[in-house]
């Protein structure tokens, strides 16, 4: 008999142990490393695939940064093209404000020269004059200059209007004060009796005078009674002289200035100055 | 003549006895669990892995792919039953280079043991795949006398398992045994060779055949006007 029960029966039993051990020691095992392994790479390429995207995103990130980046980079060169223009239009203003302000002071200290000059060749003309004029009177009248001066002054009294005189006379009757004769230089007595009598005569009153010494007058004879004034004096001629000065040289100024404003060819070519 | 491991009897008392083939059964089943549990023991999962856990992790897939092949759709399950088959036998036949050493797949009783788990477990798989109704069916169609003969089917595939394997490793023994008395030693060698191939084969044809019956078993037959049918 080729088949032993018994051997058979043990050979089952042998089968099945070697199955539960082959299952114990090398399939499961085995298939839990390769399962393991399999489970780690897929984990790993979803890493990568992560990293991946993440990586996409970041660059697409900053690709938009970087183009953002030159957006405002180009927005504000222009912007600060935009106000480096506006500041040099600004500063040429103000330079030619400047220039202007210059030239308009300038021209302001010329005619203040101008005024300058004027003012001073006024006084020394007055001065000058004043000494020609005193030393011609000398040298012509053989009576001084003060009495000269006295004469005119009485002169000019009796010649008075009759409204001037009115004038005066109420200024003296109303005035509580004397009369006051003021002149550059001490009277003589004879001049200052001449003088009195010629106030009585002409204002039919008995007037109390004052004489006053006052050498603002240059040379000249003012009577002045509570605010009215009867005066001949070098003083009241020099004004006039320099108020005739003034004019011509603000006359010959003007014309002046106008030339520089305004183009002369013009008024030329019409044929019409 | 001696045809079998069985007759060597190393110990006896009553029913009981040692012979060959359990102790050749014992010294394989040895050999393999501490193989794999030396090489299990010290299992990596990162990419570099030693020799033999590539080895055992090539063994183990190619079985868990031949099952996936023949059929049967979750082939873990399986793995312990129909790999472990393959790997007895084979071993059982690479061991026969070792001289002394008998295969214990030459004793038909060996053969037999495994037939007969063979034949329970296809039934096992079978009802616990789809349910003893289910199963018990399948006996009686296409038509109800169809049953003898599928019983009969049953007990003969069985029978063809442990022959056909018997038959194959006892006749390379056989062989070699009777090539030494007559041919100088150079036959032997080559008819060994041969035996190592025929091994091989013996072992893949064995366990292919037990999962073809295993997913013989477990395949449930759909109506084929539901296949067919929309939803």
């Amino acid at each position: 008999m080729l088949i032993d029960w018994f051997t058979v029966g043990a050979q089952v039993l042998n089968f099945l142990v070697l199955v539960w051990l082959m299952k114990r020691f090398l399939y499961k095992p085995i298939l839990d490393a390769i399962d393991a392994r399999e489970k780690r790479i897929a984990a790993e390429l979803a890493d990568a695939d992560a990293k991946m995207a993440e990586a996409q995103k970041e660059r697409a990130e900053f690709q938009q940064r970087n183009e953002e980046f030159d957006r405002n980079r180009a927005a504000l060169l222009s912007k600060a093209k935009d106000e480096v223009k506006a500041e040099r239009e600004r500063l040429l203003e103000e330079a030619r404000r400047a220039a202007d302000a210059l030239t308009a002071k300038r021209q302001e200290s010329m005619v203040n020269d101008a005024r300058n000059l004027s003012q001073a060749i006024t006084r020394r003309t007055q001065d000058e004059v004043f000494a020609i004029a005193r030393k011609t009177l000398n040298d012509l009248a053989g009576t001084s200059l003060e009495e000269r001066m006295a004469e005119v002054f009485i002169r000019r009294l009796r010649g008075l209007s009759d409204q001037a005189r009115q004038v005066l006379i109420e200024a003296f009757k109303t005035g509580s004060g004397p009369a006051f004769v003021r002149s550059a230089f001490e009277l003589p007595e004879g001049q200052r009796a001449a003088i009195g009598t010629a106030l009585n005569e002409t204002l039919s009153a008995d007037v109390r005078v004052e004489f006053e010494t006052t050498p603002d007058l240059v040379s000249g004879i003012e009577l002045t009674s509570n605010g009215q004034k009867v005066a001949w004096s070098i003083s009241d001629h020099l004004a006039s002289l320099e108020k005739g000065v003034g004019e011509l040289l603000k006359g010959k100024s003007k014309p002046e200035t106008g030339d520089g404003t305004q183009p002369g060819g013009a008024k030329d070519s019409n044929g019409n100055p | 003549m001696r045809l079998s491991p069985d007759e060597i009897i190393f110990w006896q008392q009553g029913v009981f006895k040692l012979n060959a083939t359990l102790v050749f059964t014992w010294a394989l089943m040895l050999v393999l669990a501490v193989g794999a549990r030396l090489i299990t023991r010290r299992l990596v999962t990162d990419h570099t892995r030693s020799r033999w856990q590539n080895l055992l992790e090539i063994v183990v897939t190619a079985i868990v792919k031949q099952i996936e092949e023949v059929g049967l759709p979750h082939p873990e399950k399986y793995l312990g039953f129909l790999g472990t088959l393959f790997l007895f036998v084979a071993t059982a036949s690479l061991c026969t280079v070792i001289p002394g050493f008998e295969p214990p797949t030459g004793s038909l009783s060996t053969t037999a043991a495994l037939a007969l788990c063979v034949l329970v477990a296809v039934p096992m798989f079978g009802i616990s795949e789809q349910g003893l109704g289910n199963y018990l069916k399948s006996y009686v169609k296409p038509t109800f006398i169809m049953l003898p003969f599928n019983i009969i089917s049953e007990i003969s595939r069985t029978l063809a398992l442990a022959v056909r394997l018997f038959g194959n490793m006892m006749s390379g023994a056989m062989i070699i045994a009777i090539l030494l008395t007559i041919t100088p030693f150079i036959f032997p060698i080559i008819m060994t060779l041969l035996g190592l191939l025929t091994g091989m084969v013996q072992a893949y044809i064995f366990s292919i055949l037990a999962a073809v019956y295993i997913a013989a078993a477990t395949r449930k037959r759909e109506p084929r006007t539901g296949a067919a049918s929309p939803t």
